[in-house]
């Protein structure tokens, strides 16, 4: 067998931060190769740089492709050479049809001018390929999530791919199209096609992989072939998580008090696919001074139970209950939301956290305007004393208090936010990944924030994808997949492995 | 709330003030050249007193609809449409009710702001609450407008308006005080008094801040901006004194420009104008009810394209179908030579203050220049690319 692909010391920063260190990658001609790692391994970005997403320059180590050193400056020109790479968000679309979409960017044109009858006849013939029986002319928009897979697979085909690279392609899909998604790989490899499977659905990975190369904290930790070693996930598992917990975490003695918040019976639909239940009886409470988290993958419905709990701000027909201190309460609204002492810390701070282009202090007080104003006219004075106490007390570096929060780092910008929700003064704080891409030492500081305000008595509901951060700083853990509970573990029986395993479980028992 | 400990002040340097605030100054500064070279051009006649006058009188109606205009850019790059329509259509109404039913001026006039605030409701509805683009929203308001214009007017100019509703753009707050040497007094008093307030504002924030330990510029630059201010009050004020006095639509526009700086500087609702425009998914998570502020921005614009039409039609003395044609432009394009960021979020209303004189010196020295009216066409859209690319590209350097 022959390599087709070496990636040798890849690294690659993104502001600092280091997101692939010395990654060595290999992947034999006519192999599904399975790339696993928790969220955040690096996946992903190692498959940017393959894919020229992330030019080349932009890192540092070496691609060889069949024996040649590869500079991709774009992803035309990994495609020329036949590598393919179709990510966890569908790039189709939706108002085109099937055969437009098969051939965009790739027309069967004629200078310039389209040759329709050869796009959909080659659109047919590529279709019978990959089992889709439906007509090219249909709008993309009109099938569903497993077929638009396949018409992703077929765009690649189109291109004459040698090398296929599918990010998390099951992820959206239900069992029945996940496995003809499978069957059509193992077709593709019978046609010589070497693919790069990334999933985290470790059974699907252990059916049709040849090779499995696992990626922890940005670097490659070891590669199993499946034929040589006797594979189960648990196999898997320890290498994706097995690392050391050092001091990351700041101490704190918790001091739990009663039931302070508490979620009821809560479903929730998702709001732009008609019946499509996103939550699905989900319970959970969370007691004065507790550090409640919630783990589970992405997409299991973290960020969506979070946001539909605070204010109604995702999703529709939601039904279920929610009570403060013994009392049930009545969100529908982010004001009300606010109003009754929620805070949300957005997953993503910059497209749903912070005011980019404002500064510091009208960040900080965006949610708090009612508490430095008098019959709606702002006092500066008070705003200005606001924003730079927490600007002192969160240490939040930057030039002054009018700094744009574009110009802080990741870090900060989350200090930032943090600040203007502690300024709110909530009494339940619903904190979504809120180290997302800061750095280690930043971290840090965030945890002890977060610690300072458990121990005055707020209750606090941590959502993470990474399990050593979960593992490192709650006090008990609600473990979520597919929109659902599937386990609940104090700190003390709390181990990535019984995470992963709750998970796993929750997955095997719909087969 | 916890409140931080006292801090010394920090007084920045001249170099940092300038570069923190430079679109405003390189705004104002094109401003005064633009001025220096028309009133060289024109051998003096762009600051003749009559002429200083005129220039009010001419662009009373543009800085009015500007200044709604800038709220809308604000929420997020949208521009209303339908201002010159909405504009039109209140003249003619009010027109049709003064000059042909003989309706009292006064209960015209209030009906004409009703109006507005209808028409407002209505398009602040689709906008808001149905979620229609405003660009569609607008584009669908200002034909709609401007036919139902044709229709009250039948196609025809309605003219005169009694002398009492003409008042309102052609009349001058009457001299309280005996003439000097034929001047007039009241704009000179007017300005002392204004030149008063603001020094005694400038002082206390200064001195506020000050002991507040918040960042304040350097005295030397302090000094020189209140006295260019200052200077600037007076020497228009005089300018105004020796030709007939205040104008009653300049004092309408001061009030106005006052009263929308405020509110979008200083209160709540103004915040989250710039709040919606600057990340609409953050503003939402931070509580603010986006729809609602969309609404009332869009409500705003619409009870002032109608006070800006009962200026226009009380300056022309009458009310004809086309009138208002393109104010919507002349407002849009202020907002933009103002600083006014196209994806919203950034602009302020001083700024289109000034983007609007931009535009209105510009016309008017072309005017007395003798150029006509296709090129001054030209230069316009020359200038207001030009600012524009300024902005885009200071943006990118400081990025």
């Amino acid at each position: 067998m022959q390599t087709i692909l070496e990636m040798k010391n890849i690294t690659k920063s993104f502001g600092g931060v280091k997101a692939l260190s010395n990654v060595n990658f290999q992947v034999t001609a006519g192999e599904i190769h399975a790339l696993v790692g928790e969220n955040g391994a690096g996946k992903s970005t190692l498959m940017n740089v393959l894919s020229g997403v992330l030019p080349y320059g932009t890192y540092s180590g070496d691609i060889f492709y069949k024996g040649n050193h590869c500079i991709f400056r774009s992803i035309r020109d990994s495609e020329k050479n036949g590598i393919v790479i179709i990510h966890q968000e569908l790039a189709l679309i939706p108002y085109l049809s099937i055969g437009e979409n098969i051939f965009l960017g790739n027309e069967r044109a004629k200078s310039g001018v389209i040759d329709w009858e050869r796009t959909y006849l080659e659109a047919t013939q590529i279709l019978e390929k990959v089992g889709l029986r439906d007509n090219p002319h249909m709008l993309v928009k009109d099938l569903g999530v497993g077929k638009q897979q396949l018409v992703e697979i077929a765009k690649a085909l189109a291109k004459d791919v040698q090398l296929l690279i599918l990010d998390e392609p099951t992820a959206a899909l239900n069992e029945e199209d996940a496995d003809n998604l499978l069957k059509l790989l193992l077709e593709l490899k019978k046609s010589g096609i070497t693919s790069i499977l990334i999933s985290h659905k470790l059974h699907e990975v252990i059916k049709v992989a040849d090779s499995i190369t696992i990626l922890r904290d940005g670097a490659t930790i070891e590669t199993l072939k499946v034929n040589h070693d006797t594979i189960c996930e648990d196999r898997i598992i320890k290498g994706m998580v097995g690392r050391e917990l050092l001091d990351r975490f700041p101490k704190r003695a918790p001091r739990i008090g009663d039931v302070y918040f508490e979620v009821k019976n809560w479903n929730v639909d998702d709001p732009l696919i008609e019946g499509r239940r996103v939550i699905k009886d989900v319970n959970i409470k969370v007691h004065k001074g507790e550090i409640v988290g919630i783990s589970g993958l992405m997409g299991s419905g973290r960020t969506e139970f979070a946001m539909s709990v605070f204010g109604k701000a995702y999703g529709k027909n939601i039904s279920g209950q929610i009570f403060k201190d013994g009392q049930e309460i009545q969100l529908n609204n982010v004001q009300q939301a606010i109003n009754n002492g929620l805070a949300y810390v957005t997953e993503d701070r910059k497209t749903a956290g912070l005011i980019a282009i404002e500064d510091i202090k009208h960040n900080i007080s965006l949610s708090s305007l009612n508490k430095i104003s008098k019959r709606l006219v702002i006092d500066d004075n008070l705003e200005n004393k606001a924003a730079m106490s927490y600007r002192e007390k969160l240490d939040i570096k930057s030039s002054s208090i009018y700094q744009k929060v574009q110009n802080l780092s990741g870090g900060n910008q989350q200090k930032v936010v943090l600040a203007k929700w502690i300024f709110a003064a909530p009494d339940i704080l619903i904190l979504d990944e809120p180290t997302r891409g800061i750095d280690v030492g930043a971290k840090y500081e965030i945890y002890t924030i977060i610690n300072q305000l458990a121990e005055e008595g707020k209750a606090i509901i941590f959502i993470s994808s990474e399990l050593p951060e979960i593992l490192g700083i709650c006090d008990r853990i609600y473990v979520m997949n597919e929109g659902r509970i599937v386990g609940e573990l104090m700190k003390e029986e709390a181990s990535q492995e019984n995470i992963m395993k709750c998970i796993m479980q929750s997955n095997r028992g719909r087969y | 709330m916890e409140i931080g400990k006292m801090k010394p002040a920090q007084v920045t340097t001249i170099g940092y003030t300038l570069r923190a605030n430079m679109r405003q100054y390189a705004m104002l500064f094109a401003l005064i050249v633009i001025m220096i070279f028309f009133q060289i051009a024109t051998n003096g006649v762009l600051l003749w007193p009559m002429n200083v006058t005129n220039l009010i009188l001419q662009n009373s109606y543009v800085l009015i609809l500007a200044i709604g205009m800038t709220l809308c850019i604000l929420t997020g790059g949208n521009i209303d449409l339908s201002v010159g329509s909405v504009a039109a259509f209140t003249a003619a109404i009010i027109g049709t009710l003064i000059i042909n039913h003989k309706v009292d001026v006064t209960l015209a006039i209030c009906i004409g702001l009703l109006i507005g605030v209808a028409i407002g409701a209505w398009q602040g509805f689709w906008i808001a609450y149905v979620r229609i683009p405003p660009f569609i929203a607008t584009l669908a308001g200002m034909l709609l407008f401007r036919g139902l214009t044709n229709t009250i007017l039948k196609g025809l100019t309605l003219s005169p308006f009694p002398r009492s509703f003409q008042m309102i753009s052609s009349g001058y707050i009457p001299d309280f005080f005996p003439n000097v040497s034929n001047l007039n007094l009241t704009p000179i008093v007017v300005a002392v008094l204004l030149s008063l307030l603001l020094l005694y504002v400038q002082i206390r924030n200064r001195k506020k801040k000050f002991e507040n330990g918040m960042e304040i510029m350097p005295r030397s630059l302090f000094v020189t901006q209140l006295v260019i201010m200052i200077l600037a009050i007076n020497l228009f004020a005089l300018a105004l004194a020796a030709h007939k006095g205040l104008p009653i639509i300049l004092v309408i526009l001061g009030v106005l420009i006052f009263i929308y700086h405020f509110f979008t500087t200083k209160t709540v609702p103004g915040r989250y104008i710039y709040a919606l425009g600057g990340n609409e998914k953050a503003a939402v998570l931070s509580g603010i009810d986006t729809k609602k502020v969309l609404f009332f921005v869009y409500l705003n614009m619409s009870v002032l394209s109608a006070i800006a039409g009962i200026a226009f039609a009380a300056r022309t003395n009458s009310a004809f179908p086309l009138m208002g044609n393109g104010f919507e432009m002349d407002a849009i394009a202020a907002c933009f030579i103002g600083g006014a960021s196209a994806t919203g979020g950034i602009g302020t209303v001083i700024g289109t203050i000034i983007g609007a004189l931009v535009m209105g010196v510009l016309n008017n020295g072309m005017s007395i220049m003798g150029i006509g009216i296709d090129w001054q066409m030209t230069i316009k859209g020359f200038v207001l690319l030009m600012a524009v690319a300024f902005d885009v590209y200071s943006k990118n350097k400081s990025k």
